[in-house]
This record gives C-alpha cells, sequence and structure tokens, in this order.
C-alpha cells in the first residue's frame, strides 16, 4: 500500500466526465468552459464529436488500454491519456485543469488508474473526480443493453442525474434508486439540461484522502437513509439491486477500533484477491491506539490510505468501509472485516 | 576543466542537437533557438511534440500539435506533412532524407521526392525508428514492434512481446531492436533469431536510451545510475549486468548521451547535473552543476568537444568539455 503524496501546488486537476451520447455530457462541459469561473481548461477526446466543443485547446485521442505486464488483469492503463497529459504538461501555462470526456463505452477504471499507476501523470497531475452524466429517461434501457453503463456509475463521485424533466416523479424515483443501489457513496444531482451547480462538479477532491470522505454525506452519516440498519447493527447491508439487469453491487461494513496487524494484512489480501472485482473502495478506519482517523480509497488492486485528521471529541470511533463491486462475497467481507477488530 | 556557455530559455526542451557546429534547442513551445553567432529563433510549429536530427545530420526534423511534420535548419522551414488536427507525435530519420511520422494508429514514411506511404495499425504508433541498414524501420506498439519494409511491398515482420511499448531503437550493427516499455523495463530482441532479451530492474521509466561507438554498450535512463548493457557478444546482454555509472544517492538519470567514439557516457539527472563517465573505471567528471529541471536532451558535437543540452525548464546550454 502506497501511502498518500501530499498534494502539490503544481498538481493539475483533473475531471473525468463520463456518460452516454444523449446524456448532455457535450452540454456540461460546454458550461464548464463557457462560465465564468476563471479557469482555464486543456479538454481530452476520444472523438470529436457533432456537437462542436468551445475551447482553444481540444486534443482527441484515441483510446489505448494498456494492461501492465505485473499478471495484475485489472491493472490497466490508458496509454493515450500517458501520452496526451505528458505532451500538455510540457507546456504548463496554457491551462489551469485538465477535462477528460470519455465516451459511453468506455471503461471508467484504467482511466482513474492512470492517474494513480503512472508515475509521470501523477508527478504533475492529481485525479479531482469522476462526474457520470446519466439520461433519467434512458438510463433503464442503457443498463440493459451495456455492462459500462452501470460501470460509470459504480465508478463515479457525482452522478448528474439529467434530462428529469422528461421522466415522471416515480420514475425518477426509480432511476434515483437504481443509482444509489449501483453506487451508494456517490453524490447525486438531479438537472435538467446539465443544469447541475458546477461547484457540485468540480473541485471535489474525490480521490484526496484529506478530503475524500468529508464530501461524502452518505458514507459517513449513519442516519443514511440506505444504511437501514445503521443503529443497531455493525454493518449494512448488501444494496441488493432493485432491478434485474444490474450485477453491481455494494457492500457496506461497520465495525468498532481495528487491530492494525490484522487490519492492513486483510485489506492487501482482499484487494490482491478480490481487486478484479472491486471497482471503489472507500473507508474510514478506527485503529487501536490512533488518536487519527485513517482513511482509505483504492480502484481495484490500487489501494491508498493515510492518517486523515484526530479524531473529534464528539465522534464514535467506530471502522466504515464500502466495496462496490461485482460478485462480492458479502458474508466473507463481513466476516473477515469483523475479525479484524482490536481485541 | 570544463566550462557552461548557458542560454536560459522559457519552456521544456524536446531535443538539443547540433547542425554542423551550430547547437540548437527545439522547445515544446513550438520555438526553435540556435546559437549562430548569437541567439536565433525561429518558430516552427504550434506545439513540438518530437524532434530529431536527419541522417545527413543538415536538418532538424520535427512533428508537433498542429499536425506538421517539419524540417528545418537555419531560418528556413519546410512543411513535409499535415495531418489536420491530430498530434504528430513521433518522428524518426531515415535513409536518403526519408522521414518517418507517427499519427495515433498511423505510422507514414515520406521519401525525399515527396512520396509517402502510410502503415495502418491496430494500436498506437508509440515509437519509430529507421534500420541502420537499409530501408526498413521499427514501430514500437502495444504488445511488440512492427518490423516495416516500405520501399517494397514486403510483408511487415512482427515482433511480440506482451506489454505497451513506448519507443524503439535499432543497433547501430543493425542485429538488435531495443524499446522502453511502460512498466520500467527495456525488452530486446536479436533479429537474426527473435531471441528475447529481458533487461529490468529500473525504479522508473526509461525515457533515454543511447548506444556507444560501434553499439558495443547500450546506455538507459530510468534509475539512480546509468544503466549501461553489454551488447558485444553475439547474444547481446543476456545473463550479463550491466553497468551502473555515475551512481547517485538523490537523484535519477533522466537522460544520457554515448561519446561519439570513446567508451565515455554524458549523463543528465532530474536536478540538472551532467557528468561525464568513463566505461572503464567509471571515472567521473562533473560537466555541470545542478539547474532548474531534470535534463531532458543532450547530444555530442562532431568534434567530440562539445555537448548541446536541454532540461525540463528550459535552462540549457553547451558544454565544452575542454574548457
Amino acid at each position: 500500500m502506497s501511502e498518500a503524496q501530499a498534494p502539490t501546488q503544481t498538481q493539475i486537476p483533473v475531471t473525468v466526465l463520463t456518460g452516454y451520447l444523449g446524456s448532455g455530457k457535450t452540454t456540461l462541459l460546454n458550461r464548464i468552459l463557457s462560465e465564468n469561473h476563471g479557469r482555464r481548461y486543456a479538454v481530452i477526446v476520444n472523438e470529436f464529436g457533432e456537437i462542436g466543443i468551445d475551447n482553444d485547446l481540444i486534443v482527441e485521442s484515441d483510446e489505448e488500454i494498456y494492461e501492465m505486464n505485473n499478471g495484475c488483469v485489472c491493472c490497466t492503463v490508458r496509454g493515450d491519456l500517458v501520452r496526451v497529459v505528458e505532451g500538455l504538461m510540457r507546456r504548463p501555462g496554457r491551462f489551469d485543469a485538465i477535462l477528460v470526456e470519455t465516451t459511453g463505452l468506455a471503461d471508467p477504471a484504467p482511466v482513474a488508474q492512470t492517474f494513480f499507476m503512472d508515475e509521470d501523470v501523477r508527478a504533475k497531475t492529481r485525479l479531482d473526480a469522476v462526474v457520470a452524466l446519466v439520461d433519467a429517461k434512458h438510463l433503464p434501457l442503457r443498463l440493459k443493453d451495456s455492462k459500462e453503463a452501470e460501470d460509470q456509475i459504480a465508478f463515479a463521485d457525482v452522478v448528474v442525474l439529467n434530462k428529469t424533466d422528461l421522466v415522471t416523479p416515480e420514475e425518477l424515483a426509480q432511476v434515483e434508486a437504481t443509482v444509489r443501489a449501483i453506487n451508494p457513496s456517490a453524490r447525486i444531482h438531479r438537472t435538467e439540461r446539465s443544469g447541475v451547480n458546477l461547484t457540485e462538479v468540480l473541485d471535489r477532491g474525490a480521490f484526496d484522502l484529506k478530503r475524500v470522505l468529508d464530501s461524502d454525506p452518505h458514507f459517513l452519516d449513519s442516519d443514511d437513509q440506505h444504511d437501514h440498519d445503521g443503529h443497531h447493527g455493525h454493518h449494512d447491508h448488501a444494496h441488493a439491486s432493485p432491478i434485474h439487469d444490474v450485477s453491481v453491487k455494494s457492500v457496506s461494513l461497520r465495525g468498532g477500533e481495528m487491530d492494525p496487524k490484522k487490519f492492513f494484512p486483510w485489506i492487501e489480501k482482499i484487494t490482491q484477491m478480490e481487486g478484479p472485482n472491486i471497482l471503489r473502495l472507500k473507508g474510514v478506519i478506527a485503529l487501536k491506539d490512533d488518536p487519527d482517523r485513517y482513511v482509505l480509497q483504492g480502484v481495484h488492486m490500487i489501494i491508498e490510505g493515510d492518517h486523515q485528521r484526530p479524531w473529534k471529541a464528539d465522534e464514535k470511533h467506530e471502522s466504515r468501509l464500502v466495496f462496490i463491486g461485482r460478485d462480492l462475497d458479502e458474508d466473507r467481507l463481513r466476516k473477515s472485516f469483523e475479525a479484524c477488530q482490536a481485541a | 576543466m570544463p566550462t557552461v556557455a548557458p542560454l536560459d530559455l522559457n519552456g521544456h526542451c524536446i531535443a538539443a542537437l547540433f547542425i554542423g557546429d551550430v547547437p540548437y534547442f527545439a522547445l515544446a513551445d513550438g520555438t526553435v533557438h540556435r546559437l549562430d553567432y548569437g541567439h536565433k529563433t525561429l518558430q516552427i510549429h504550434d506545439g513540438l511534440l518530437a524532434a530529431t536530427l536527419d541522417q545527413a545530420g543538415s536538418q532538424l526534423i520535427t512533428g508537433g500539435e498542429d499536425g506538421k511534420v517539419c524540417a528545418s535548419a537555419g531560418d528556413s522551414v519546410e512543411t513535409l506533412a499535415e495531418v489536420g488536427r491530430k498530434w504528430v507525435s513521433s518522428v524518426a530519420a531515415g535513409p536518403q532524407g526519408s522521414v518517418a511520422y507517427a499519427v495515433g494508429r498511423s505510422a507514414s514514411v515520406r521519401f525525399s521526392d515527396g512520396r509517402s506511404r502510410e502503415f495502418q495499425h491496430a494500436r498506437t504508433v508509440e515509437g519509430l525508428a529507421f534500420s541502420p541498414k537499409g530501408m526498413r524501420f521499427a514501430v514500437a506498439r502495444y504488445n511488440g514492434v512492427t518490423l516495416h519494409f516500405p520501399a517494397t511491398d514486403g510483408k511487415p515482420t512482427e515482433l511480440e512481446w506482451a506489454g505497451a511499448h513506448t519507443a524503439v531503437t535499432f543497433s547501430p550493427d543493425g542485429n538488435f531492436v531495443v524499446t522502453s516499455m511502460q512498466e520500467n523495463a527495456l525488452h530486446g530482441w536479436k533479429l537474426a533469431d527473435g531471441k528475447h532479451m529481458r533487461m529490468t530492474g529500473y525504479p522508473g521509466k526509461v525515457k533515454s536510451l543511447s548506444w556507444s561507438a560501434k553499439g558495443k554498450w547500450l546506455a538507459s535512463s530510468g534509475a539512480s545510475a546509468a544503466i549501461v548493457w553489454p551488447f558485444q557478444a553475439k547474444d547481446g546482454p543476456m545473463g550479463k549486468a550491466p553497468l551502473e555509472l555515475g551512481t547517485r544517492g538523490n537523484a535519477l538519470v533522466t537522460c544520457v548521451a554515448c561519446h561519439p567514439s570513446e567508451d565515455i557516457v554524458a549523463i543528465g539527472y532530474n536536478d540538472g547535473m551532467v557528468l561525464a563517465v568513463r566505461f572503464a573505471d567509471a571515472k567521473e567528471v562533473l560537466l555541470r552543476r545542478p539547474g532548474k529541471g531534470p535534463v531532458t536532451a543532450m547530444m555530442w558535437d562532431k568534434g567530440e568537444r562539445r555537448i548541446a543540452f536541454g532540461t525540463d525548464a528550459g535552462d540549457c546550454g553547451v558544454i565544452d568539455i575542454t574548457g
């Protein structure tokens, strides 16, 4: 496990926009580029769409997934992003932030992993957040015919549930419940015409261990409406999918103070063995005899952890961990997690 | 005592080289600077991504973010190719004035008479190199290297090795092809029999490769020392340990340039320092103290007396090793 790197001033923030054609991605992109926030963006797109993107600095790149030669099938990076980001960063004065627009069929994991696994990219940029645009009307259909739509939601830090004006309140509630079932820790914003407040999309620090879970009320708040047994159990139940076409699920675990001698080997082993099935993981861990909260975040097998800040006097010393993924053995995860608790 | 004539520029230096006796510095912003009775500047690209010297040593070949491939020398610029709004990410210079360039998944060769041939690949063309003998060039790609014979309709030769190959070079005798890879390693093939060579153990990516005189050694960056692999034997470096030259505890080697005739390598570090180190006894001479940024480019002149160098911060210059 690598210790988190302190972000430096020179690290350029990167926002990844995912979503299907027609989800409102280009509309949001153009809003980010045109609104008066004083930031200049470099935009990386996989294909120049039919709707123009209004920006000086647009780079087209061919999606190029590179498996690393280390025997780990989920350790993939986007070779095109490595090259383009490297090129862009050689002329750093032109922009303050980077937007990566992926196609609707793109797997978000290699995109995110590029910013952790490639030493050069990581030295100069930091992944700020993965934002998924979801078309409220067509999501059920998308989930039926593709795994990518589900992956994009599972992977997102922010879900913009767009085109809410095209569905009934009941349909909207159902779609939102589906999104929530796939990803219990993402922030969801309901919008029409991609009209989300840009502060909800930009500068989220979703991968910044100092901030990662503070911006995540669903994760920390035990009154979370989806956390049904939060008041009496030591764990949440797995969020079962309300519809048939969803194969991603989340497992939320809760426990007391952890024995670091047990917990760290356990999380290392779990991420090694289950890495391909784990899309994202996030956690706050209370370590025995440690005055600081220990925070964790991971993408497949890549996991980062760091001491975040001292526990506040009124905070309960408890450990919480959420896995989002496929084929997760909830029972085994829970039992082995609980076995790491300090005696 | 070696002396340094500094040239303080603003921006990442992609290539530092000599055309005749004149030092040239190609920057990422698309400007090319030269020290020819004073500092002269030419804007060639809107964003320069790759640069190399042509085989005659008389022109600078460049590729840019503006989709252009240019040949330049002094104040003259010729546009050899234009591909629109895609990046020209790699260039290589071949025999008889030919030039190869990469755009996305295609590699093209332009002959000196203006004809050109395009070769499509299933994956992105990451690196290009011409063979020292004959009209043959190599494309580094995902899972290996493709060798093309652009002057004939001969079928390409595929060299396979799993992983992402990001740059490629031929040994000066044409017997070996070596790539650098995404995962901190080099991979080599002996062309006669396709034998593999794995050169691993680097803590960082290998971004700079340089063959010593007559191709006896291959120097590489990517570690706290220059890693220099022996290629004298018929099977190359297999089963042999590399030399580790110019080891520093607190710095990484970012650029290497072998002396044109002697077994000496100039080593540039991530703090801007440059050392010259002799292979035989690992004796080191300081050529340049640390500067503003990592050394990104170096080349010796034909007189074997001067080294043009550049860094990612733009503090470039010319080292005169005789003082």
